[in-house]
Parts: C-alpha cells; structure tokens; sequence
C-alpha cells in the first residue's frame, strides 16, 4: 500500500513538473530574449549578454509611456463608472420590490450570453454618431454599464441582512447612505473580484481599441504592441518584440503571480451564465 | 392608500437606480442587436447619407459566395479544434492540481497565467515560436533531421498551429472550472467507493464525471463562446492568409467593416453571429432536462 502511494506520488510530480514546464516555455523564453542582447539564432534560453537595452530602445522608439497612461485611464476610469452603475442596479434588484423586475432580468441576460465583442460594427456607427470616434471615452463606453457587475453584486447584496439596512433607517440614513455605508463595505470581497476580472479584461481587450482609436494619443498598450510587431522594423527582431511584449503583459502577470489565490477565484466568477 | 403610495415610491427609486446601467445596455447592447437586423436588409457604404432597403439581398450575397462558406467552415473547424482539446485538457489539469501537495500553488500558476496576458502578446509570442526556419518550432524539426514546417503559410497547418497555441492560452482558464466542480464533490464518495474496491480510473468513470455534468456544460458554452469570437491573434498572425484559410466569422465583420467599410455586409454577419451566439446559450437549457444527479 505505502509503496503503491509513492509510486503514485512520482508519476504525478513527473507528470506535472513535465506539463507545468511546457506551460512556461513562451514566457521562460519571452523573458530571457527581452533582457538579452538581440541574437541571430533563437534558443530556449538566453545564450548572449543580459542587457536592458531591448527595453530601452523600444521604450525610446514606441510612446509606450503615453500608451501606458492610456491604458491605465482606460481601466481605471472603467471600472469607477461600473462601479457605481452596479453597485445602484445591484441594490435594486436585491433589495427592492418593483414592477418590470423580469424586463430588466432580459436586458441583463441579453448581454450576459452577446457580449460587446460581437457588436463593433453597429458600436462604431454608435459612437460616430455621438462623435466620440478616436476617443478614450469611445474605448471605455460600451462597457459602462455591466451584467455580470450587476450580477456579482447583486448575489452579494442578497447575504445582506435586511435588518442591516433596516437599523441605517432608524438612525436617520437616507438611500445613498444605506448603500455606502451598509452595502458596500459588506461586499468588499465581490467588488475585488470584479475589479480582477473588469481590469484584466480592458488591459489585453485589443480589436475594440484598435477600431476606435487612430491617433497615438488615444492609442492603448494592446494596439500600440500590435503597430509595433507588424511594422518594418520589428521583422525578424524578437528581441524588440519581446520586449514590448514584456513591457504591455508584466504589470498583470507579476499582480497575478502574486495574488493567485485571488485572482483564480475572480476569475471562477466570471463564468457567469 | 398609503401602501400604494410607498409601492409607487419604491417603484421609481428602483427605476432610477436602474436608469444609468439601462441606458448603457439598451445604448451598446441592445439597439445595437436591432440596428444590425435592420441594416442586414439594406446597401449602406461609406459615404451613402441614408441607407437603401434591399430586402435579403446581403443574405443572398452572402450564402451564395464561397469566401462566406470558407469563413464559416474555418469558424466550425477552429471550434472542433479548440473546444474538445481544450476542455479534455482543462480537466485533466483540474484533476492534476486537485490535491494537497508541495509544489500545487506552482503548478496551477503556470497553467493560469497565459489567462491574465493579452492574446495579443500570446500571439507576438507565439509568431516567433512557428515563423519559418529560424522560428523555435523550425528548430526543433531541424535537430529531429525534419524539414522545417513553417505552419502559418499554409493552409493546411495554420489552423491546426492557431489551435494548438488557443488551446494553451484556455485550458488554464477551464481548469479553474472545473477544479471548483471537483472540490464539490464531497470526498466520501470516494472513501464509499474504495471500500467497494473502485479506484483510480473507474471512480473517474462512476463518480466524478457523472457529478460534473452540469459543470461539464457550462463550461461547453464558455468554451464555445470564447472559441468563436476570438479574432485579435488573426491580426497579428496572419490577418487571414494564406487564401483565407485564417479568416473567422469576426475577423470577416471586421474586414467587411473596417477594411471595406460595407456597414450592410458587417451587419448581415453580425445578425449570423448573434444566431450563433444564441443557440450556443441555449445550449444552456438542455441541461435542465433529463440530467442525472447521484446526490
């Protein structure tokens, strides 16, 4: 028995190692070519000089750092709006009792199975006609208003105690208070994993962005890497490429190697069908 | 009398919470889905100042030349590729990973983390690793004595090497499904099992599939999903070539929309699309029929 468990125990680690190893293969190799001199064959793992140089010539050539802040007004001001979009419709539909409740559920549940993905064309005649073509604001826009925000926090609001909320109306606060004060420090947990999910999902969205955007000031990190790996410069230069690639991916692989955990389970509640 | 007037109160501070996510569904979700059914059925290019009705016309532009059926049956043999492999695979990694040891946490990071970068870096990644002769995977026939492959020129390999790399970018993020479908299923199933003397493969068979049913279809619907609106990696790729043989259904709108800026020809197949997505969410409400629950 005790040497069939051990036998069991290495073919599982020489299984997994063997699998968790090919996994990592594109970033081990990713990695070691941005931070070494650029070379004429490609290997697995670097074979030249580590340098920063990759880095810094694509950071000089490419306005990454104006792409950068793009992408992060982009993401952050994102998820304020649907912050406050969701967590008004989540009280709602949690907690109050009022007539088209089954109306709002169809909207909802129309945009939980056709996701904004599919709809670019008829978004982009959305947004000529309000003007807001090559924009920022024509970027975050379509994703103001969030179905699966709405149904993440209203699970959430549901485990709220009504008594809760009843005690805030006895003390003398009015709805905006209740919602603020009672509501959403008990749903800590869900807007993190909303957060997760939204940040991550407007940091690599990448056809969207390219569509709307035509002028550098408006570009973000995904359309400004793809410029860069199909324009002259780059054929046959993994090393710039590879650097770029570091350069848009790295803040959200090191936040997700660091909190596992939480991102994993984030990401279990986005599978909201 | 009072309570009427508390219930009409209640009734439009509901509706006033509501009013600010309403009026972005019903702006980019909603009247988009009818602006593309109307649109389908008229001429509108760039330029044009009002659309023209010409019935099923884009439809039957559309159904009856080849590049759309190419598209199509590309769409259909990237899903077969994709959908089935990659669930297979994110389940035996759930399976893998689901258990107390050392190293675990590594494992599940490094099948997770192709999930948190942009397919887009996958994809500029992924180039280098199939570009001809020099590309890794070149190499390594080379030192094997094979002749270098180059996969993204033609059409034969193409979709089997964009597929090949899809189905390493997702079954890190099925796996997570399904490793919360099996922390469900309680452990003295399996305890009663051993004693009947059904381990290893047979409690998989008898036990953990049938329990993971409902997971099993949710997560077809996620992976069916995911599978056919992916388009980023085409545009660095190979937008298409060789002949077409890269072109998916919303690659194609995109072209159609953005290249040759026919809004009809967008909307026709963006109506196809939403049928498409729609019956993949039906998919859904088979499973409240005739499912089995050994619970």
């Amino acid at each position: 028995m005790q040497t069939k468990r051990i036998h069991h125990h290495i073919a599982f680690y020489s299984v997994g190692m063997l699998l968790g190893v090919f996994w990592l293969i594109p970033l081990i190799w990713m990695v070691g070519t941005a931070f070494t001199e650029a070379t004429f064959t490609m290997s697995l793992f670097p074979t030249t000089k580590p340098t920063l140089a990759n880095l810094s010539y694509v950071w000089n050539s490419v306005p990454f750092g104006r792409y950068y802040l793009n992408t992060l007004s982009v993401v952050v001001v994102t998820y304020a709006v649907q912050f406050v979009t969701v967590t008004l419709a989540a009280y709602a539909l949690a907690v109050l009792k009022f007539k088209g409740e089954k109306i709002i559920f169809l909207i909802i549940f129309i945009q939980i199975i056709i996701p904004n993905d599919v709809l670019i064309s008829p978004n982009y005649m959305m947004l000529a006609d309000l003007g807001l073509t090559d924009t920022k604001l024509g970027i975050m826009i379509p994703f103001f208003g969030s179905a699966f925000g709405i149904f993440l926090l209203r699970q959430m609001f549901k485990t709220v105690p009504a008594a809760l909320g009843e005690a805030a109306v006895i003390d003398g606060c009015n709805l905006f208070q209740i919602i603020t004060h009672v509501y959403v420090p008990s749903s800590r947990a869900a807007y993190l994993s909303f957060a997760l999910v939204s940040v991550s999902y407007h940091w690599n969205n990448f056809l969207w962005p390219l569509i709307v955007t035509n002028s550098p000031e408006n570009r973000t990190l995904t359309v400004g890497l793809a410029l860069f790996a199909k324009s002259k410069e780059a054929v046959m230069q993994w090393a710039n490429v590879c650097a770029a690639t570091f350069i848009i991916s790295a803040p959200l692989v090191i936040a997700f190697f660091i909190f596992q955990k939480k991102f994993i389970n984030s990401f279990v509640s986005s599978g909201i069908k | 009398m009072k309570k009427m007037k508390r219930s009409v109160k209640t009734n439009l501070t509901a509706w006033a919470l509501l009013a600010p996510s309403l009026l972005f569904l019903l702006t980019f979700t909603v009247f988009p889905i009818f602006r593309s059914l109307y649109l389908g059925f008229t001429r509108y290019q760039l330029g044009m100042p009002q659309p023209e009705f010409i019935g099923l016309e884009n439809y039957a532009d559309l159904f009856t030349s080849a590049l759309f059926w190419k598209v199509m049956g590309n769409t259909v043999v990237f899903s077969l590729m994709t959908v089935i492999p990659s669930m297979v695979l994110g389940l035996a990694l759930a399976v893998l990973v689901n258990r107390k040891l050392k190293g675990i946490g590594f494992l599940r990071t490094s099948f997770f983390y192709p999930v948190v970068m942009p397919m887009i870096a996958i994809a500029s990644i992924w180039m280098f690793i199939y570009m001809a002769d020099t590309g890794m995977l070149d190499q390594f026939l080379q030192t094997l004595g094979l002749k270098p492959a180059n996969v993204l020129s033609y059409k034969e390999t193409v979709k089997p090497a964009m597929a090949f790399m899809y189905v390493w970018k997702e079954a890190g993020y099925l796996m997570i499904f399904f490793l919360s479908g099996l922390q469900n299923i309680s452990t003295e199933m399996y305890e009663a099992a051993r004693i009947d003397g059904a381990t290893g493969w047979t409690a998989f068979k008898k036990i953990t599939l049938p329990l993971l049913g409902p997971t099993l279809l949710f997560v077809s619907t996620i992976a069916l999903t995911n599978s056919v609106k992916l388009v980023d990696h085409i545009v660095i790729m190979t937008e298409g070539a060789p002949n077409n043989a890269s072109t998916m259904l919303l690659f194609y709108i995109y072209q159609q929309g953005f290249a040759w800026f026919d809004q009809a020809k967008a909307s026709a197949l963006t109506v196809i699309m939403l049928a498409i997505m729609l019956v993949i969410a039906m998919l859904q409400f088979v499973k409240t029929d005739r499912k089995i629950h050994y619970n």
